[in-house]
């Protein structure tokens, strides 16, 4: 076994020290990363703010919207007219920046009520078109008044610069108007 | 470039201090004896200037959270009560708010300055790219500083902003709620803004340093371009000289501060700010402060989330690359004709897409945006092919013979064509 302090077989003490200690420093700081990115994401009572919430519809008038949180985030839920569910029906669905049919983003029997999350896909502004007196864009849906993004009476994009339809929270129906969402 | 000390203690005190910490030696070298050229003009102030704001955005940002609340129930009201109850909390405010953009003109001047004569190219490389991140830090506080009164364009310029790193592919919804901590912005949000809003000033003191250090390494430009050659010829000793031009510019720096503080606090911001922040309601024309206005206008001139958030950054990251971009070896765009007309062309521009960032994103605005961001990028393009062709007028000698030679009127400097037809590259 060579003495410490031989340099001449190229292994020493030392180096073993300075591998050992290295690798030692390296697990350590990779574990401390852990907490400090970790305490970061949504903390438990944020979480749990997440529960499900029960909506009765009911109340909602046909042509009327109204606005609620879940999670903290603006969810819409607007009682379509006849004319506005189908206009969202006639859309030929291969021409949409994000193709999805109104079926897809409704409840099969309950096509009155869109429920969507309310914050525009582009930079998260609340489109206007849920007031008597907002516009409501070039689709009869929503105008994001930010950066002009245009949503149809399905909340899919027709216009402007935001990537994706608004998003359909999900959600279910537990009677003809009362809703779970979560 | 200062040589050796000139340093002579006077006192036993001195002279022991200086054996175990050269403080005082330190000072004097940097701030009294260091030889700045002779040529400067006003222009070179703003960095004195910048330095100061630095320190007050720190003195009255100190002062005001020991009044400040940072909850998302209760921030707005504690900004209120600073403006009605605490004494001077009004002063310190608008201190504080006006500041922030007075800290922004006199940056954008000081780059600007930089642009013009050249200041980024060798051997100033290093100490251009600290400005740029010095810049970058700055941008970083003032929007998470905006955040914290929890008026509307408060939380929703913190909306907005945040949900840039969304367009990041696949980890950008992750990274967005990291940084909400919640499912949108939230009061989790709000106090880590508040903290790092508190921490990034104190970094920006550090690179300052380093920008200072870099700075005294390899000595100022001046208005020539021409690097100095004779010490005892073309520079003059800070003190008195740099310190008192420094102070004069500052003084008339701040009455201009004082102005929009006493007359017109609120001139450079938003009315939507002073309503409570409301998750459900975006105010209807959100526009971000001023001086973000030209990249804002380059985000939003172009038609994809991702690539409008790809062309703002590299608007910015662009800068730091301006050393090797710009192939000229002169560097004062006063002895470059086309490169001259190129740097008022960009300064317009620049001014153009601040107008754009603050109108409405529709129609004629769009296509003006779209053309005035292909202008910001081209002036580098053309930085680079003109400096390969052009042919710069007759640099001066030296410094000397720049400011004896405008002294006289007379045309000394610009007999010696030959000389300065050579690339003026010493370091």
């Amino acid at each position: 076994m060579a003495h410490a302090t031989d340099t001449s077989t190229g292994t020493t003490r030392r180096d073993f020290l300075m591998l050992a200690t290295g690798a030692a420093g390296a697990v350590a700081i990779g574990a401390a990363v852990i907490p400090l990115v970790s305490q970061l994401a949504p903390d438990a009572q944020t979480v749990a703010a997440g529960a499900p919430i029960d909506v009765d519809l009911a109340p909602v008038a046909e042509g009327q919207a109204i606005k609620l949180f879940w999670r903290g985030k603006l969810i819409f839920v607007r009682h379509r007219t006849k004319k506005e569910i189908e206009e969202a029906k006639a859309v030929d669905v291969a021409t949409l920046r994000d193709p999805q049919t109104d079926e897809q983003r409704t409840k099969a029997g309950h096509e009155q009520f869109l429920i969507i999350y309310g914050n525009c896909t582009h930079l998260g502004c609340v489109p206007l078109g849920n007031a008597p007196g907002d516009p409501k864009g070039d689709f009869d849906g929503w105008f994001c008044p930010c950066h002009g993004s245009h949503y149809d009476s399905s909340g899919r994009i027709r216009k402007g610069p935001a990537p994706l339809n608004l998003p359909v929270p999900p959600y279910a129906f537990n009677g003809d108007t009362k809703i779970k969402i979560g | 470039m200062s040589g050796h000390s000139s340093y002579v203690p006077k006192t036993g005190i001195e002279r022991w201090l200086d054996a175990r910490l050269p403080i005082i030696r330190l000072t004097h070298d940097s701030a009294v004896s260091y030889p700045v050229p002779r040529n400067l003009n006003y222009l070179w102030t703003f960095g004195g200037i910048l330095a100061f704001m630095l320190v007050a955005q720190i003195v009255t940002g100190i002062i005001l959270v020991m009044h400040y609340t940072p909850h998302a129930t209760m921030a707005f009201n504690s900004v209120e009560h600073i403006m009605r109850d605490v004494n001077y909390g009004w002063l310190l405010r608008y201190l504080h708010s006006n500041g922030a953009s007075m800290f922004f003109i006199a940056v954008y001047v000081h780059i600007f300055r930089g642009l013009y004569y050249g200041s980024y190219k060798a051997p100033r490389e290093v100490l251009w790219i600290l400005g740029v991140v010095i810049f970058l830090l700055m941008m970083a506080t003032a929007f998470m500083g905006y955040v914290l009164p929890w008026g509307q364009m408060s939380f929703w310029g913190a909306t907005v902003i945040t949900n840039l790193f969304s367009a990041l592919p696949v980890i950008g919804e992750t990274i967005v709620t990291f940084l909400w901590g919640g499912y949108s912005v939230d009061n989790p949000t709000l106090n880590r803004f508040f903290s790092l809003h508190y921490l990034l000033p104190f970094m920006i003191f550090g690179v300052v340093v380093l920008h200072i250090w870099a700075l005294h390494v390899v000595g100022q430009n001046n208005p020539t371009g021409v690097e100095v050659k004779n010490v005892q010829k073309d520079t003059v000793p800070f003190t008195p000289y740099a310190t008192i031009k420094d102070l004069f510019g500052m003084v008339v720096f701040m009455v201009v501060f004082g102005w929009f503080v006493f007359y017109q606090p609120n001139f450079m911001g938003h009315a939507d700010n002073y309503i409570m922040a409301n998750p459900a309601a975006t105010p209807a024309h959100i526009v971000p402060e001023w001086y973000f206005l030209p990249f804002y206008a380059i985000l939003r001139a172009i038609p994809d989330k991702l690539g409008g958030v790809i062309a703002m950054g590299s608007a910015i990251v662009v800068l730091a690359f301006l050393p090797w971009i710009d192939t000229s070896k002169v560097k004062s765009m006063t002895y470059r004709p086309i490169a001259r007309q190129l740097f008022w062309a960009f300064f317009v521009v620049c001014i153009a897409l601040g107008y754009l960032g603050a109108m409405p994103a529709e129609g004629g605005y769009v296509i003006a945006s779209q053309i005035f961001t292909a202008l910001y990028f081209g002036y580098f393009v053309a930085l680079f092919v003109v400096g390969l062709f052009e042919r710069p007028k007759a640099l001066p000698t030296s410094i000397a013979d720049a400011v004896l030679a405008s002294a006289h009127g007379g045309s000394a400097a610009r007999i010696a064509t030959a000389t300065a037809a050579e690339p003026n590259v010493k370091g």
